[in-house]
């Protein structure tokens, strides 16, 4: 991109970094709203938004509130995505810093590995893994983080390539500095800017795969709330009460947006020569 | 180099040996990761296909048949071989031959991934060659502003939203279904446009971010430069001078987005209940039909595999510049 990238991002900014704040300050604080259970009936079945004072949003298909659905699958959402995130950057930074250091054959297993996890489809992958393993927070966070590994360990490789011949890495080697001190005090904290801001562009693809999961009733089992399985169990009713699909729907374009243009900011303002690694 | 000593001594092989074993490597793993799948599984296959009613004798005859009791190494040797003569098994749930099963359900997959992928170009050609142009301009920040909103919709929420607008609201196109070609080609386009519009959504964004790039760096160039100087109008310089180094990048992308596509149908098929291989894949894993969920798993990477590669090799062949690295 050729953007000039604006050190203060503007209104988009501001908004986006808002509402993954007050989303993020929801999930924390779940417990303590004052919320009916996500997964007992408060009413009636698709009761009309606004139609009682607590459910501004109205119940769904078996009389739930959206609203208390809405947050609690917030919270589950943003912990599948965050948490696999972390992972996959962690084990992807660590990967491509030491492909980058080690060079020769261990570059070249690394390399096949990551090639391998590449070539699965990451939907259909996760979706055989379901058949096999019962989904959960774990396995989903896990099953996640390691199928995204390969982007991170090759940004993170290319950043540490970049960085193997500057002065102070080679005068931290001639002053007789081990391995260790090589990669995890001279390499390590340059690559870090770059994987921490991607990482914030991958939580938004985690959001979207996480979800699709949830749509396809592979992901965090029911009844527990989630984004994806609101919009698939409403879809039933899309033609009466289109708000049980849009308003997940909403939550889930704004959360997704929101990470992208945090993560966009971030990724220009870290480097501003880098297009798309995707 | 800093880490010279570390470095195990570099086998000296021609570049394409290199590929060629690179590429055994990554397809050995694939397979070996696709038939490890039913050993992830708790407790024997046989009884998580059969249930708890099933008598001993039924789960012996079960295991017999697809060989679930013998070890790793034998199955593993066993499949691949299968793989390699094109034969990969029965499914459990229809007694078929899995790769007949999935060669049927192909066509519809590959159609809605197509079109998909033109409907993309489409859109993504003329915009990012004119927001390219001027950037900056009113049009641009549309366009990248529109596109990064594209970019944020998940794939089932774009499908929801088009049925909701296009399907329930005006009647302009079927809820979901499908028509084979065979009905008609205007009766399966009926089918096919939400779909293959839904996948569309996601995809613009990158091929219309990748060409923008590439024409506000090409319009820099000198040849740009001496063409508008010749008088020629800008529209032709665009499309004639200016996008033409970009094809070859567009068109890999454009490979690369159709391989992504083909895996990444399951959501729109499932919302559409379209009969193609995403369908298949959601209808075999309640079942555990494990023949049939492998099958689709390592023909897809393999596909993906041998996508990449091509591209590779295309790029060697049309641009000369990249065989030196």
């Amino acid at each position: 991109m050729t953007n000039t990238p604006t050190r203060r991002g503007g209104t988009a900014l501001w908004l986006a970094s808002g509402w993954l704040g007050l989303l993020g300050l929801l999930a924390l604080g779940v417990g303590l709203l004052p919320l009916p259970a996500p997964d007992a009936p408060v009413g009636g079945p698709n009761l009309p938004p606004f139609a009682s004072f607590p459910e501004i949003l109205g119940t769904d298909g078996i009389g739930r509130s959206v609203l208390s659905r809405l947050i609690h699958g917030a919270r589950i959402s943003l912990t599948v995505s965050i948490g696999a995130t972390l992972l996959a950057a962690v084990l992807g930074g660590l990967l491509g810093v030491l492909a980058a250091y080690l060079r020769g054959f261990a570059e070249s297993v690394i390399g096949v590995v990551l090639d391998a996890i590449l070539a699965f489809p990451p939907l259909l992958l996760l979706l055989a893994l379901a058949a096999v393993v019962r989904p959960g927070v774990g396995t989903l966070v896990a099953s996640l983080g390691l199928l995204f590994v390969p982007p991170f360990a090759r940004l993170a490789k290319a950043a540490a390539l970049a960085r193997l011949n500057r002065e102070y890495v080679v005068a931290a080697e001639a002053l007789g500095a081990g391995h260790g001190r090589l990669l995890f005090r001279e390499l390590m904290p340059g690559c870090v800017p770059p994987v921490a801001s991607y990482a914030v562009v991958m939580a938004a693809l985690m959001i979207m795969v996480e979800g699709a999961l949830s749509f396809l009733g592979v992901g965090i089992p029911p009844p527990a709330p989630s984004w994806g399985a609101m919009i698939a169990a409403g879809k039933d009713f899309l033609a009466m009460s289109p708000q049980l699909v849009l308003v997940p729907c909403a939550a889930m374009f704004l959360t997704v947006l929101s990470f992208n243009t945090v993560g966009e900011h971030l990724r220009a303002r870290v480097d501003p020569g880098a297009g798309d690694a995707r | 180099m800093t880490a010279g000593a570390l470095a195990a001594p570099r086998v000296r092989l021609g570049r394409s040996a290199r590929r060629a074993a690179h590429l055994l490597a990554v397809l050995l793993l694939v397979t070996l990761a696709a038939a490890a799948l039913v050993d992830l599984m708790p407790g024997s296959p046989s009884a998580a296909i059969l249930g708890p009613t099933a008598t001993p004798e039924q789960l012996a005859a079960m295991d017999a048949e697809y060989g679930f009791d013998r070890p790793f190494p034998v199955r593993y040797l066993d499949w691949v071989g299968g793989l390699l003569t094109g034969d990969l098994g029965r499914s459990v749930q229809s007694g078929q031959p899995v790769l007949g099963t999935i060669l049927e359900r192909l066509p519809v997959t590959l159609e809605i991934a197509l079109l998909a992928v033109g409907i993309s170009l489409l859109v993504a050609v003329p915009l990012g060659v004119y927001s390219g142009a001027r950037v900056g301009g009113p049009l641009d920040r549309v366009v990248t502003a529109g596109a990064s909103a594209l970019m944020s919709i998940p794939v089932f929420v774009a499908g929801v939203v088009l049925i909701y607008l296009l399907a329930l609201t005006t009647g302009w196109f079927p809820v979901s279904g499908w028509a084979p070609l065979s009905a008609g080609l205007a009766e399966n386009l009926r089918f096919a446009f939400l779909p293959a519009v839904a996948l569309a959504v996601g995809e613009t964004p990158t091929l219309l971010r990748l060409l923008r790039g590439d024409v506000v760096a090409t319009l820099r160039e000198d040849f740009v430069r001496t063409a508008a100087t010749r008088g020629l109008p800008r529209r032709y310089i665009l499309f004639r001078h200016v996008l033409r180094p970009s094809a070859l990048p567009l068109v890999t992308m454009a490979a690369v987005v159709f391989g992504r596509l083909l895996a990444g149908s399951v959501v729109v098929e499932s919302l559409f209940a379209l009969p193609g291989l995403g369908g298949l894949a959601l209808q075999s894993i309640p079942a555990k039909d494990i023949p049939v969920i492998q099958g689709l798993v390592v023909l897809v990477a393999i596909t993906y595999v041998v996508v990449n590669m091509l591209v590779d090799l295309g790029y060697t062949v049309l641009d000369p510049r990249t065989r030196a690295r």
